[in-house]
């Protein structure tokens, strides 16, 4: 198992708050990895380091490195497009555009170029089939994303992210604002895309994070307090304080 | 006592009940007006050949409207197809793009233009654009339509910003964060993604532009040459409006000229109610979203 | 190509936003270039006379002033009214619609439709002779929209609480819009105001039949009922019959000036309500 993406040191700052607190951690590839702390602890702020969606908000300022792959993603020429297509990203609530479901997964290999009509049929299935979805999209590609149902939404998303094939696949609290059975259906779809994809996946609930990751990192008030093999940490936490979270004395 | 009240309550009930129908009255008096004026001309020379006649000339008591309907609808087009391009690029900078000291100028400038009275677009266009046309292409005159169009795409411009500028800054973040993680720059993603969430905001916005320049009458009657012709590029045009303008002072009361002019004020309100309703249209289906 | 596009579309956005704001500065400084040299105060203050050969626009900026009078005089209190209406009374969604509709129909309306009715209706039927009078009823329905939607939406700002206070300390309906409501929406009411100014002064194909194209000095009585050119329709003159840009363009910078005003102030009350409604 190699590491795909290292932080070192890594902080964050929004304006004159300090949201992360020199996090230093290894991600390791083809794993799933959970992140998980009681709210406002900084994962979803840590995520979005990852493949600088941070940049977006205007007042925000990082100091220490974050590498994927060995180079550090906040390096001087550093092309963001081009990061961004190796690290996807899937929302906490599904984010399909206004297009048809066709439209939606071909938005980003048409950014590539990708023109042909053949090539991105290929793509659309490939993608659909590995977000599991093709069966309940394949006769209706040229329907609204937005008709569909908010569980087969987020799949949709899923399968968008893919289809500009990826290295790691971020996930900010992909199932919060679905049902079971589909919070159940994308769970085992992150077990299946783990043999292809890295996956970094924010969660708040940890029996999610018990079930699907290999491994997990504990997050409160902006410090990695503690990081290992979710069974270690679930079972035998190290720090107090992952103990308490665990056992839902707060959060 | 507790019966004056009732009555003063009453009464002023009543009142505003009638300053809130005044509007009714107003648009009800303007559709009936229109009616019995324009319909007597239409009826005496006849619907098709008013409509679709080739040819007006007062004197020899030919009225047919086809130069004006057809001068109106290539002016109006002309002023589109060079206005949208232009008002959605600035709306996109506008809204996404500048930094707000810019966007705040920029801002005051489109309300400005729109603010402009139609005669000082007049005098400008007659004044500097048809000279420079004249000299430019080589013709005899440079009152043309081109000029019209010009001035027309001017006079639509801040209305397009606008409007889509609104459209625009109220596109969910969620889509272009979504865009962003696919790897779009952020302009890609303004043109590929805001422009289409944003969509019936803009068109609602080219649908009022439109309205504007079909009803627009002074500014164009300085610079369009004023002739009964069929509409070409470089010729002395008259559309609707400027061909009602440049006959009522002179037609004799009662004449079928007179009634003819009210006539084209018919089947110009006609056009308008026509693209009002596609506008209602529009931006229904747009907030059911 | 990627790279490309993405040029061409950053150069084109920013190209067309300075194509808009050069447009608005050629048009005014054309206009200030051409007209500020011609603004005497033989112009200003005189008639045009025909034996002295010299030309004054002092009745045409009189009857601007008038018809704003006459105009605003009418249309406030019918389109408070209906705002009032429309934000305190209305009880039935059918009618409020139907108000709406009516309402927004006539901001889609061109002026030379306006001016069409109004030359049919109040000087033909009514047999009012072409003057202020006529001129100011017709922009009447063209501006009456501006008034009602301010008016409603500043009445919409004020805080139901001071309505149920009022009511519950026995106020009747009317009484309680006229002490509570109404004072306190009226930066809203003079917005609309002064848009609406703005939309008569710059006025000109809804008065060319109704108000007319006299171009003589009179008082405000006479001119009620006799044609009197406002200064948009005096420009038309001077440029299209009398040939004289010059004249134009001095009556263009007194029109620019008399709305940049007016825009401004207006912005600046807009923006003051807008920070109560959001304080």
């Amino acid at each position: 198992m190699e590491t795909i993406i290292e932080t070192k040191k890594l902080n964050l700052w929004y304006g004159d708050h300090q949201a992360l607190y020199s996090v230093d951690v290894e991600i390791q590839d083809k794993e799933i990895t959970a992140l998980i702390g009681p709210s406002g602890c900084g994962k979803s702020t840590f995520l979005k380091t990852l493949n600088r969606m941070n940049d977006l908000v205007e007042s925000c300022r990082i100091e220490g490195s974050v590498f994927f792959k060995g180079k550090n993603v906040y390096g001087d020429k550093v092309n963001l497009t081009e990061l961004r297509t190796r690290i996807g990203m899937v929302f906490q609530k599904p984010n399909p555009f206004p297009m048809s479901i066709y439209d939606n997964i071909a938005y980003g290999p048409r950014l590539h170029g990708v023109k042909g009509r053949k090539k991105l049929d290929e793509i659309v299935e490939r993608s659909l089939r590995q977000a599991a979805i093709w069966g309940e999209t394949k006769d209706c590609l040229k329907k609204s994303a937005l008709g569909m149902s908010g569980g087969q939404q987020q799949r949709i998303c899923i399968a968008r992210a893919l289809a500009v094939e990826p290295e790691v696949l971020l996930m900010d609290e992909p199932t919060s604002a679905l049902d079971p059975i589909s919070t159940g259906k994308i769970e085992e779809l992150a077990l299946e895309l783990k043999e292809n994809y890295s996956i970094i996946i924010v969660t708040h609930n940890m029996q999610q994070a018990s079930r699907i990751s290999d491994k997990t990192a504990f997050f409160l008030l902006g410090k990695l307090v503690e990081f290992g093999d979710t069974e270690q940490i679930f079972n035998s936490p190290n720090d107090k304080r992952t103990d308490d979270y665990i056992s839902g004395r707060f959060g | 006592m507790k019966n004056h009240k009732g009555t003063v309550e009453y009464f002023f009930r009543l009142i505003f009940l009638i300053c809130g129908i005044a509007a009714v009255f107003c648009v009800l008096a303007i559709s009936v007006y229109l009616l019995i004026s324009g319909i007597p001309a239409i009826r005496e020379i006849g619907l098709k050949d008013f409509l679709f006649g080739p040819v007006w000339k007062s004197e020899r008591n030919q009225f047919g409207i086809l130069p004006f309907i057809l001068t109106s609808i290539y002016g109006t087009a002309g002023a589109v197809i060079l206005g949208v391009p232009l008002g959605i690029l600035t709306a996109v900078f506008l809204a996404k793009a500048a930094p707000p000291r810019i966007a705040e100028i920029i801002h005051t400038c489109v309300e400005l233009l729109a603010g402009i009275p139609s005669v000082v677009y007049g005098l400008t266009g007659m004044t500097v654009l048809v000279p420079f046309i004249q000299k430019i292409f080589n013709l005899s005159s440079g009152a043309c339509l081109l000029s019209a169009i010009l001035v027309l795409t001017v006079m639509i411009l801040p209305y397009i910003i606008s409007v889509s500028e609104t459209a625009l800054r109220a596109v969910p973040k969620e889509y272009e964060e979504a865009s962003l993680a696919l790897g779009a720059t952020k302009t890609e993603t303004w043109f590929k993604i805001s422009i289409r969430a944003a969509r019936s905001g803009i068109i609602a916005s080219i649908i009022q532009g439109v309205g504007r320049a079909i009803g627009e009458a002074m500014a164009i009657i300085m610079v369009s040459g004023n002739v009964a012709n069929m509409p070409s590029i470089f010729g002395s045009v008259r559309f609707l409006t400027t061909a009602i303008v440049s006959e009522m002072s002179y037609a004799a009361y009662g004449s079928l000229q007179r009634n003819a002019l009210f006539s084209i004020g018919l089947v110009l309100f006609l056009f308008i109610m026509l693209i009002n309703g596609l506008l209602r249209l529009v931006s229904e289906r747009g907030s059911n979203k | 190509m990627r790279k490309f596009k993405e040029f061409i579309l950053n150069t084109g956005m920013r190209l067309a936003a300075l194509i808009t704001c050069g447009l608005l500065a050629f048009i005014i400084g054309n206009i200030l270039l051409r007209g500020v040299r011609y603004i005497t105060p033989q112009l200003l203050t005189t008639q045009t006379s025909y034996l002295n050969d010299t030309i004054g626009i002092l009745p045409n900026i009189l009857n601007t002033i008038y018809i704003i009078i006459v105009t605003m005089i009418i249309v406030l209190p019918i389109g408070i009214g209906a705002a009032v209406y429309l934000t305190e009374y209305a009880s039935n969604r059918y009618i409020v619609s139907i108000i709406s509709f009516a309402t927004e129909t006539l901001t889609g309306i061109p002026s030379i439709l306006f001016g069409l009715v109004g030359m049919l209706f109040f000087t033909q039927l009514m047999g009012l002779k072409q003057g202020i009078l006529a001129g100011g009823l017709t922009l009447v329905m063209m501006v009456l929209p501006t008034i009602v939607a301010n008016t409603r939406e500043s009445l919409l700002t004020v805080p139901n609480s001071y309505r149920e206070g009022a009511l519950a300390l026995g106020s009747g309906k009317w009484h309680m819009i006229r002490t509570v409501v109404l004072p306190n929406a009226l930066d809203g009411i003079l917005t609309g105001c002064i848009l609406s100014i703005g939309r008569i002064t710059g006025e000109s194909a809804a008065l060319l039949f109704t108000a007319g194209f006299g171009l003589r000095l009179l008082s405000f009585f006479n001119a009620l009922q006799s044609s009197s050119a406002t200064l948009t329709v005096a420009l038309y003159i001077y440029a299209n019959e009398h040939g004289n840009f010059n004249v134009s363009y001095a009556i263009a910078v007194v029109l620019m000036l008399i709305t940049l005003l007016l825009n401004l102030s207006a912005a600046r009350i807009t923006r003051k309500i807008k920070d109560r409604r959001n304080g």
